[in-house]
């Protein structure tokens, strides 16, 4: 049966007047629309139970006549009701069966269906021709279907769509959508690999989506060829050739997102700087191990700090005395490019999951979120066919992060929204997480866990299901057109909240020994990574819950179905641990035990289902061999023409979406909750100036506090990665700089996000972009060596391209840097915002050059140059405007700058604090001034000096100059506001460090800069205000 | 003595931690106890003086905000709870705790006033009119004439909400003057009565400005009859030390949220 609420009183239904409102620019005009909640049952429900559970009599109706007879929802034309497709998690219907439970006095029986759709109401104008946009029109069921797209996904949902007459005619909405059936599992397959030749092997890898490569395959073939797998096998009672469950389990454990092979691989690197130069070569055995892990070894001897790191979910390293702190981020970027809202769900409470994985569990303290797509405002005829349009994916990435972090009662820390064309094809979705735990837990450092042969294997949350079915591979493979349905799942925060709560009450009650989180894999993964720990396992896929029969054994073990970890419990604490999980509502199962027989023993029941060698699994996986080329590409600037005034470029800079507030987005994330907050996403008298960071104090009884920021700057990459992450790195360790973080206790996380670096016919500049990601690793080492950041986790994405419409699309390459990082007193914790006029401005560091090529000036020259061509040609031109070579950090420069800085600032003699990135002096300048609501009056001559006495930049015309003092990006830099009084102390703490006055904070509301007595910019805080405040969706 | 306070926990609670170290701070002995442990032992609820529902998304609010969590109050945690209040017990729900007190009925609870039945639902909390989260710092002023014994005397300041549904709507008019009338209203958003929100206003008088979520007469909280049940949508948890507050480098003399829990451990204890 359906029972059907809505408002009584339209007006009070908030989420109707928005939804109306757009979709009239879409249709017609003035129309009205009504929602209607809908619970499906195939059982009776009394009506009285009905209005108990689901109704708020204050403000709400349940439906008497079916809703669309109901008079209280008036005339209507069209009906549109949005339901799940079978299988896919529906979070409202599960707690609609908790609600069932409560009224009922019992849980409804397994068998009992429940589910949820929303219905749309929707009444258009009597008289459309006269009064509609459509005129002469009544809008058809294209129309409506056209402007209802955005509201559903057909990968997940189904939409019934019925017109007033079709209803007349006797057309009705359904009592019940389909439900899962899946007709008898099939039997367990076998696979005779020893008989396979390379064709037969590449088929097969392809076929069932293994995603893995010949020389892995055959590594497979010889594992089975072995006398002693036979002799094994024939023991066990299993056959001579491959089960799908073994073949499976291998795949997702050497799946490229478990394995990281690209970064572990041997590469040939081949790089040419300068044409015609002889190229220089060199072997490189694992960009991990060379560039990264390296890194962290050669600095742990004086960072005592660091606990655990490179052999957990998340590094930990010491927070206090008595508390130690981890951080973790992922990308979820296939999935959201699919699904962007149950991408991004999942993507956050999937590396909370990681954290509450790490050591013996920590609690999650705050999420972190870096969100890239294709600037929003791009035409619809420039999306190719086949994409989700950029402010769609935007809208449904950026709900998925709001319900994901805001229902898990975790707040979000710092994050960025970062645009550009290259992300057209895959979003970037970064997902992090810092989690804290005491160190010492039941008597043991907290970041150690143990498995132990003799614990239970015990699986922990939600049910297993179809969802996330080959999610490892798959983000191993680009996007088409077939990509596979179950690679979507949908997280729900709340059964993971029960869930963490439930863990760290476990937890404290030394209730289990090892952890880890069920991500990509699955059961496979996870289990497979615990049984690494004791020696072996012995799984029986019998005993995993399933939401729905009809699973094949090898589904269950992969399948990415969310909210689980898995435990080893000591069989003493099984009883203890099982009447807990009980209590708390949280589905607990024993699926196994864990060995030290060197084997994986996989069952059904008793019926055998796999056997693979602990070893093989783990270590049989052949090294990849790859080539790498880099040559570089000068990028040749086209002139600027000159001009008096730069205010029109600042207000256009301004307005960009990299720089534009996000204000209005980011209001919709909880960054208060635990009450850690101190440095919020927004600052300033009208909280409505960008802050550098985060900053949070994660103990009510200590004022000691975590900075978070971040550094990315894919720009960059359009001419040397090497470049981008010379600046992810500075930009993310400067910020903690600015926002008062000791200099010597931060670390580092780096995420990759790179087009497919391995060449192929399809790639045929996969070299290249291998090429890059070699000088990317190299120059985050050097960047990291400088200043002192050991890494201690970090992820890499390598697939980050779609075809579509015959053009294939691959990102920027991107690294994201986020740095953690200590500060000693939040009380001392500086903001970005000016505080008082007559304040002296400071610009600290030299960048050591003022190049503007890849800055966001560029970016808008080049669209104005570009304006009167469309599509291709427009994208085209856009891409060959260039202002010339990229800036470069200069870390070991810059390293003793922070430190004088960082000194200043626990001083209290540096007020306010900025660092400069996108846009360079002047957007700094702005935001600060937009802060405190107060203006500045800034002299640019003396670094004007300073740039001719560089002989990089000697002889520039005074356009060129104006345009690189305001707009270049170089890194390095930061603006610093000083009470005049503290003028010496300042100075004293700088001395010897880059750090010019360059002017004063000011009570009139002006932003004027001068350059040899004329004004470069000379705009009133108000026009700022509305430049910065542009929409950018 | 320190009075005990009880914090709901569990199924989505999300605010539980920092509600346990503002009543801490405040001088109360908290301990936050998990929903499931209350229904098996409602009793428990009695040894406490101060009960608090903290903010959080509640069996994630997916049947409405606070709707599931009051069923299960209404349910098994009933006969306790009225008792818990008759005898002197205060309680406090803040967000998702306000929005399931006003589901509940225990807010406003006009009833043994005046003569009506016990826990009848008068008051809801909607759908912000913006139709979704908003996470910002309001000014709020609290009602010198309300029965409210945890807001008396309180200065105006600035608190954080974080909510999608805080819109605060009365049954009807009669209801909503019967709130403004009988001292219900504890709070509201804006520094200044100047918005039209005079006592008895009708519903569809103008806002203040500073209202964020389109709730009748800016109100922001309000008490039950005895003055002791108290909810609102701000979140004074969040705002512990003057380092939580926005204006935390400019002078301002706003104080933080820790008096308002001051007040109420005082009455727990004055009511001992």
């Amino acid at each position: 049966m359906r029972i059907e609420t809505y408002f009584a009183r339209p007006e009070l239904d908030g989420r109707s007047g928005g939804l109306a409102a757009r979709l009239e620019r879409r249709l017609v005009r003035p129309l009205s629309l009504r929602i209607v909640d809908v619970i499906l049952t195939d059982f009776p429900v009394p009506r009285p139970l009905a209005e108990e559970l689901f109704r708020d009599p204050v403000v709400e109706r349940v439906a008497e006549l079916p809703a669309p007879q109901e008079p209280g929802l008036g005339p209507w034309d069209w009906l549109v009701e949005i339901a799940f497709k079978p299988g896919v998690t529906d979070t409202l219907a599960l707690t609609a069966r908790e609600a069932f439970a409560i009224g009922l006095g019992a849980p409804l029986s397994e068998s009992a269906t429940v589910q949820t759709a929303r219905l749309y109401v929707l009444a258009l104008p009597a008289e459309t021709g006269e009064r509609g946009v459509l005129k002469g029109l009544y809008p058809d069921r294209a129309a409506v279907e056209a402007a209802f797209a955005p509201l559903w996904n057909p990968l997940i949902q189904v939409a019934t769509f019925l017109s007033r007459r079709e209803w007349e005619a006797g057309a009705r909405l359904p009592d019940l959508y389909p439900t899962v059936s899946i007709a008898d599992p099939a039997e367990p397959e076998l696979i005779d690999l020893v008989a396979m030749d390379d064709v037969s092997l590449a088929r097969l890898s392809s076929e069932r989506l293994l995603a893995l490569s010949i020389p892995e395959m055959r590594a497979i073939r010889a594992y089975y060829e072995r006398p002693e797998t036979q002799a094994a096998r024939a023991a066990a009672g299993l056959p001579r050739e491959a089960t799908d469950v073994e073949l499976e389990m291998l795949a997702q454990t050497w799946s490229e997102h478990c394995k990281h092979k690209i970064f572990n691989a041997e590469i040939e690197y081949e790089e040419r700087v300068a044409p015609g130069e002889e190229p220089r070569r060199e072997l490189i055995r694992s960009l991990f191990k060379t560039y990264i892990r390296a890194t962290t070894e050669e600095l742990a001897p004086s960072r005592p700090d660091l606990l655990s790191v490179f052999t957990d979910n998340a590094g930990v390293f010491r927070f206090d005395e008595e508390y130690v702190v981890c951080m973790k981020a992922e990308t979820h970027n296939s999935p959201s490019a699919l699904d962007p809202y149950g991408g991004a769900i999942t993507g956050i409470v999937g590396v909370n999951r990681d954290i509450l994985g790490t050591g013996i569990g920590a609690a999650p303290l705050f999420n972190t979120d870096v969100l890239c797509f294709a600037p929003p405002s791009t035409p619809d005829e420039e999306v190719p066919a086949g994409l989700i349009k950029p402010r769609e994916l935007l809208a449904g990435v950026h709900r998925g992060i709001v319900d994901g972090g805001n229902q898990s009662g975790i707040p979000c820390a710092a994050g960025a929204f970062v645009f550009d064309e290259s992300f057209m094809g895959k979003p970037l979705v970064f997902c992090g997480t810092g989690g804290i735990m005491p160190a010492r837990i039941n008597d043991r450092p907290s970041w150690e866990k143990t498995v132990r042969p003799g614990d239970l294997a015990v699986m922990l949350g939600g049910r297993i299901g179809k969802d996330g079915i080959h999610g490892a591979t798959f983000s191993s493979l680009a996007l088409d057109e077939s990509s596979p349905v179950t690679a979507v799942q949908i997280g729900d925060p709340i059964i993971q909240k029960r869930m963490s709560d439930f863990l760290l009450e476990a937890r404290d009650a030394g209730l289990y020994a090892g952890i880890t989180d069920n991500g990509a894999g699955g059961l496979s993964s996870s289990l497979g990574e615990m049984a690494g720990e004791s020696g072996g396992a012995r799984i029986d896929l019998a005993a995993c819950p399933r939401k729905y029969p009809g699973l094949s054994p090898w589904e269950v073990l992969v399948s990415e179905s969310q909210e689980r970890m898995s435990l080893a419990v000591p069989p003493d604490k099984r009883d203890a641990f099982m009447a807990l999980a009980r209590r708390r509502g949280v589905e607990a199962s024993v699926v196994g035990e864990f060995t030290d027989s060197g084997w994986v023993e996989i069952f059904d029941g008793t019926r055998p289902v796999g056997l693979l060698a602990l070893a093989f699994l783990h270590t049989g996986l052949p090294t990849m061999s790859l080539r790498a080329v880099w040559c570089a590409q000068a990028r040749p600037a086209v002139p600027l023409s000159p001009r008096e005034s730069w205010n029109d470029e600042l207000l256009a800079v301004l307005a960009d979406p990299d720089i534009a507030s996000k204000e209005p987005l980011v209001r919709y994330y909880d960054h208060e909750v635990k009450a850690i907050s101190v440095e919020k996403p927004f600052t300033g008298c009208y909280r409505d100036a960008p802050s550098d960071g985060g900053v949070v104090k994660p103990r009510y009884d200590s004022y000691r506090g975590l900075t978070v920021t971040h550094g990315i700057a894919p720009r960059l990459s359009a001419e040397d990665p090497a470049a981008m992450a010379l600046a992810a790195v500075d930009e993310a360790y400067r910020a903690h700089i600015a926002l008062g973080g000791d200099p010597d206790r931060a670390v580092a996380l780096d995420n990759f996000c790179w087009p497919d670096p391995v060449e192929s016919p399809e790639n045929p500049d996969g070299a290249q972009k291998l090429g890059g990601l070699v000088r990317a690793c190299r120059a985050l080492r050097e960047a990291c060596l400088a200043y002192g950041l050991p890494l201690v986790s970090g992820k890499d994405s390598m697939k980050n391209d779609a075809t579509a419409g015959g053009r294939r699309i691959s990102v920027k390459p991107t690294l994201l840097v986020t740095v953690v990082g200590i500060t000693g007193d939040v009380r001392k914790t500086p903001s970005t915002d000016f505080l008082g006029a007559g304040e002296l401005l400071y610009l600290v560091g030299e960048g050591g050059g003022w190049e503007l090529g890849c800055s966001v000036l560029e970016r808008v020259l080049a669209a104005r140059s570009s304006a009167h061509l469309r599509g291709e040609d427009a994208r085209r031109a856009r891409a060959s405007f260039s202002l010339g070579a990229a800036p470069r950090a200069r870390p070991r420069q810059h390293a003793p700058t922070y430190r004088a800085l960082a000194r200043a600032i626990s001083g209290r003699a540096a007020r306010s604090v900025h660092d400069l990135s996108d846009g360079g002096l002047a957007v700094a300048l702005a935001e600060s001034c937009l802060g405190g609501r107060l203006g500045a009056e800034v002299r640019l001559d003396g670094l004007a000096e300073d740039i001719a006495e560089s002989s990089a930049e000697r002889g520039l015309g005074p356009t060129e100059l104006a345009a690189r003092l305001l707009f270049s990006e170089v890194p390095g830099r930061l603006l610093v506001a000083v009470r005049a009084e503290d003028r010496e102390r300042f100075e004293r703490s700088m001395s010897g460090e880059p750090c010019r006055l360059i002017g004063k904070t000011s009570v009139e509301a002006r932003l004027r800069a001068t350059l040899a007595g004329k004004a470069l910019i000379d705009l009133g805080l108000d026009a700022l205000e509305r430049a910065f405040k542009t929409p950018i969706v | 003595m320190e009075p005990k306070a009880i914090i709901v926990a569990g199924n989505g609670i999300n605010s539980d931690a920092e509600l346990a170290e503002a009543f801490r701070l405040a001088g109360a002995a908290p301990e936050r106890v998990h929903l499931a442990d209350l229904v098996a032992e409602p009793e428990r609820i009695l040894r406490a003086r101060l009960l608090g529902f903290p903010g959080g998304f509640s069996y994630g609010d997916h049947l409405g905000s606070g709707q599931v969590l009051a069923l299960l109050c209404r349910r098994a945690l009933k006969a306790a709870l009225m008792r818990f209040v008759d005898e002197g017990g205060l309680v406090i729900g803040i967000c998702n705790g306000f929005q399931a007190l006003a589901k509940m009925g225990m807010l406003p609870n006009r009833g043994p006033a005046e003569g009506r039945e016990a826990w009848e639902r008068e008051v809801s909390l909607i759908h912000n009119a913006e139709a979704h989260y908003v996470d910002k710092w309001v000014p709020v002023r609290f009602e010198s004439a309300s029965r409210c014994v945890w807001t008396r005397g309180l200065e105006p300041r600035h608190l954080p909400i974080r909510h999608g549904e805080g819109r605060f709507v009365a049954r009807d008019a009669a209801t909503l003057a019967a709130l403004e009338s009988g001292g219900f209203v504890a709070l509201r958003y804006g520094f200044n009565g100047a918005s039209g929100a005079a006592p008895g206003a009708a519903p569809g008088a103008a806002l203040s400005p500073d209202n964020p979520n389109g709730s009748e007469a800016d109100i922001a909280g309000i008490c039950d009859a005895t003055g002791r049940v108290f909810g609102l949508m701000p979140h004074p948890e969040a705002s512990l030390v003057p380092e939580n507050h926005p204006d935390r480098r400019r002078p301002h003399h706003e104080p933080t949220g820790l008096d308002l829990f001051e007040r109420g451990v005082a009455a727990a204890r004055d009511a001992l």
